[in-house]
C-alpha cells in the first residue's frame, strides 16, 4: 500500500452565506494523478486554494504527508492557522500553478524559478541556479532564462511558472486551471509538460476543463457538484460508466461545447 | 539686461543652495519613513489605525504650509511648557521648526503615493509568494516592496519637486536660504526682477537634476518594462 501525500478530512468553506464546499474528503496517495472537474461554481478551484491555505477552510483538515495544518479558532466564529510558520512550511511543500501564472513581473524567469529555493528554502544560489537551468530545459524554455515575464507568451509563461513550481522540489503539484487562461493553440506545449510530469509519478492535483487530458493522464478523475464529490473513480469508470447523471449532463454539456 | 548685477546676484545666492537642498533631503527623507508609516496604518485593518492615518491627512492637506510653519515656529513658542521641554533647543531654530513643517507635511502627501504603489501590487504575484511558501517579511522585501517602489517612483519624483520648491517658505521663519537671500538682495538693491529670476533658475536647475535622477533610477529599476534581451548572434544562426 502506498503512502497517502495528500488527504483532505471533510473541508467546508463559506463565502458570507454562500457554502461553496460542503464537506469534501479527498485522498491523494504517492503517484497519483487526480483531475478535479465540475462546473463553474461547483467549488473545485476553492478546493485546491483550501489545500495550501490561499483560502482558510471553515470546517475540515488538511494532511500533507500525515502531517495535519493545526487551526485555532479566531474572532467572528472563523479559524485561522495556528502556526504561520508551520503554513508556510507545508505551503512550500506544495507546488501552486495558477491560472494567471502570476510570475514575479520584476524578476527574469531564471530569477522567478530560484527566489523561492534561495529565500525560503535557504539553499545556495549555484545548486539553485543549476537545478532551475535543468527545471527550464525541462520544460523546454531553457534560453528564456534572461527573459522578463511579460516578454513571453503566455504557454512560456505558464511552463515557466510550472518550473517555478517544481524548483521547491514540491512532494504534490496543485494545478488550478493551468491552461484557462491561454490561447488554444498555446494548450498543448503546457499540457505536455504536465502529461511528463505525470508520466515521471508526480504526485498532482489538477483541477482542469480539458476532458481528453484529463482521462488520458489522471489516474482518477474526480467530479464536483455544488461543493460535493459527486464521482471519483479511475477514469475508466467514471467517463465510460459514469454512475452519475450529472456527470454524463456535464460530458454532454462539454462536447455540445466543442 | 546688467549682466554684471546678475552675476553678483549668482554669486550672491548659491551659498543658500546647500541650505535648500538639507531642507529638502532631510525632510523627504524624515517624510517617507513616516509616509509609510501612515501607508501602513491605512492599509491595516484596524479601524482605529486607519482613521487616525485618514484624519493626519486631511488636516495636513487641507491646511497651507506656511500656516503649518507658522504654528510650529511662531505659535509654539507661546507656551511656557514648550519653552521648558527638552524640544525647545530645536523648535526656537528656524531650521529645524522648517524642517518639521516640511516633514509633516509631506508625509500626509507621501502617504498616499505609498498607499498607491502599495496597492497597485498585483494581488496574483503576493499569492505566488505566499503559496511558495514566503514568511510576510521576506514578502514584503522580496516582492512587494520592489514593484511598489517601482510604481510609486513617478508619484514621489513629483512630491520631490514640489518640496524644493516648498522650502522657499522657510524664508518667511527668518531661514536664509535661496529665497531668503534673493529677499535680502532686494532690499539692499530694490531690483525684484533679476534678483527673483536668478533665484527662479536656480530651482529650476536643481529640479531639472533631481528629475533626471529619478528618470535614471525608474529606468534602472524597471529593465522588465523595457523591450526583451537581444537575441545573440549565434541564436540568429541556428534559426535560419
Amino acid at each position: 500500500m502506498t503512502e497517502v501525500a495528500l488527504e483532505v478530512r471533510n473541508v467546508h468553506k463559506r463565502f458570507g452565506a454562500l457554502e461553496v464546499l460542503k464537506g469534501i474528503s479527498l485522498a491523494a496517495r504517492q503517484g497519483d494523478v487526480i483531475s478535479i472537474l465540475g462546473a463553474s461554481g461547483s467549488g473545485k478551484s476553492t478546493l485546491l486554494r483550501c489545500i495550501n491555505f490561499l483560502e482558510l477552510p471553515d470546517e475540515g483538515d488538511v494532511i500533507v504527508a500525515g502531517e495535519i495544518v493545526a487551526m485555532k479558532p479566531a474572532s467572528g466564529g472563523r479559524r485561522v492557522p495556528a502556526d504561520r510558520h508551520q503554513v508556510d512550511r507545508i505551503r512550500s511543500e506544495l507546488g501552486f500553478v495558477f491560472q494567471s501564472f502570476n510570475l514575479w513581473s520584476h524578476m527574469t524567469v531564471l530569477e522567478n524559478v530560484i527566489e523561492a529555493p534561495v529565500h525560503v528554502q535557504k539553499r545556495p544560489r549555484a545548486e539553485a541556479v543549476a537545478e532551475a537551468e535543468a527545471l527550464l530545459a525541462k520544460v523546454g524554455i531553457a534560453e528564456k532564462r534572461d527573459h522578463y515575464p511579460s516578454h513571453l507568451s503566455g504557454g512560456q509563461q505558464q511552463r515557466a511558472a510550472i518550473a517555478r513550481a517544481l524548483a521547491m522540489r514540491p512532494k504534490v503539484m496543485l494545478f488550478d486551471e493551468p491552461t484557462s487562461a491561454l490561447d488554444p493553440e498555446l494548450v498543448g506545449e503546457v499540457l505536455r509538460v504536465i502529461r511528463a510530469l505525470a508520466e515521471e509519478g508526480r504526485t498532482m492535483l489538477i483541477v482542469t476543463h480539458e476532458m481528453g487530458f484529463a482521462r488520458d493522464v489522471s489516474n482518477r478523475i474526480v467530479f464536483l457538484h455544488q461543493g460535493l464529490v459527486e464521482c471519483d473513480g479511475p477514469p475508466g469508470t467514471v467517463f465510460f460508466n459514469a454512475p452519475s447523471d450529472r456527470f454524463r449532463q456535464f460530458i454532454a454539456g462539454h462536447h455540445g461545447a466543442r | 539686461m546688467d549682466f554684471v548685477f546678475l552675476w553678483e546676484c549668482i554669486v550672491k545666492i548659491v551659498p543658500g543652495i546647500p541650505t535648500t537642498l538639507t531642507l529638502m533631503m532631510l525632510s523627504v527623507a524624515a517624510g517617507l519613513v513616516f509616509a509609510c508609516l501612515l501607508a501602513a496604518m491605512r492599509l491595516s485593518q484596524n479601524v482605529g489605525l486607519d482613521v487616525t492615518a485618514r484624519a493626519y491627512v486631511f488636516v495636513f492637506r487641507g491646511t497651507p504650509l506656511a500656516i503649518q510653519m507658522f504654528l510650529i515656529y511662531f505659535g509654539l513658542a507661546q507656551f511656557p511648557e514648550i519653552r521648558a521641554s527638552v524640544f525647545w533647543p530645536y523648535l526656537r531654530e528656524p531650521f529645524w521648526c522648517a524642517v518639521i513643517a516640511l516633514t509633516l507635511n509631506t508625509a500626509a502627501y507621501g502617504s498616499e503615493i505609498v498607499r498607491g504603489g502599495l496597492l497597485s501590487v498585483p494581488r496574483g504575484q503576493v499569492e505566488a509568494a505566499r503559496a511558495a511558501g514566503m514568511p510576510r517579511m521576506t514578502l514584503f522585501r522580496r516582492i512587494v516592496g520592489p514593484i511598489a517602489l517601482r510604481q510609486a517612483l513617478p508619484g514621489y519624483s513629483n512630491e520631490m519637486i514640489l518640496m524644493v520648491k516648498a522650502t522657499s517658505l522657510a524664508s518667511m521663519v527668518t531661514l536664509v536660504e535661496i529665497t531668503g537671500l534673493a529677499a535680502r538682495i532686494i532690499s539692499e538693491t530694490y531690483r525684484v526682477f533679476e534678483t527673483f529670476l536668478v533665484a527662479a533658475v536656480i530651482y529650476l536647475l536643481i529640479n531639472f537634476l533631481i528629475t533626471r535622477g529619478v528618470m535614471a533610477l525608474e529606468w534602472w529599476l524597471s529593465p522588465h518594462l523595457r523591450g526583451a534581451p537581444a537575441r545573440p548572434l549565434a541564436d540568429l544562426k541556428q534559426v535560419h
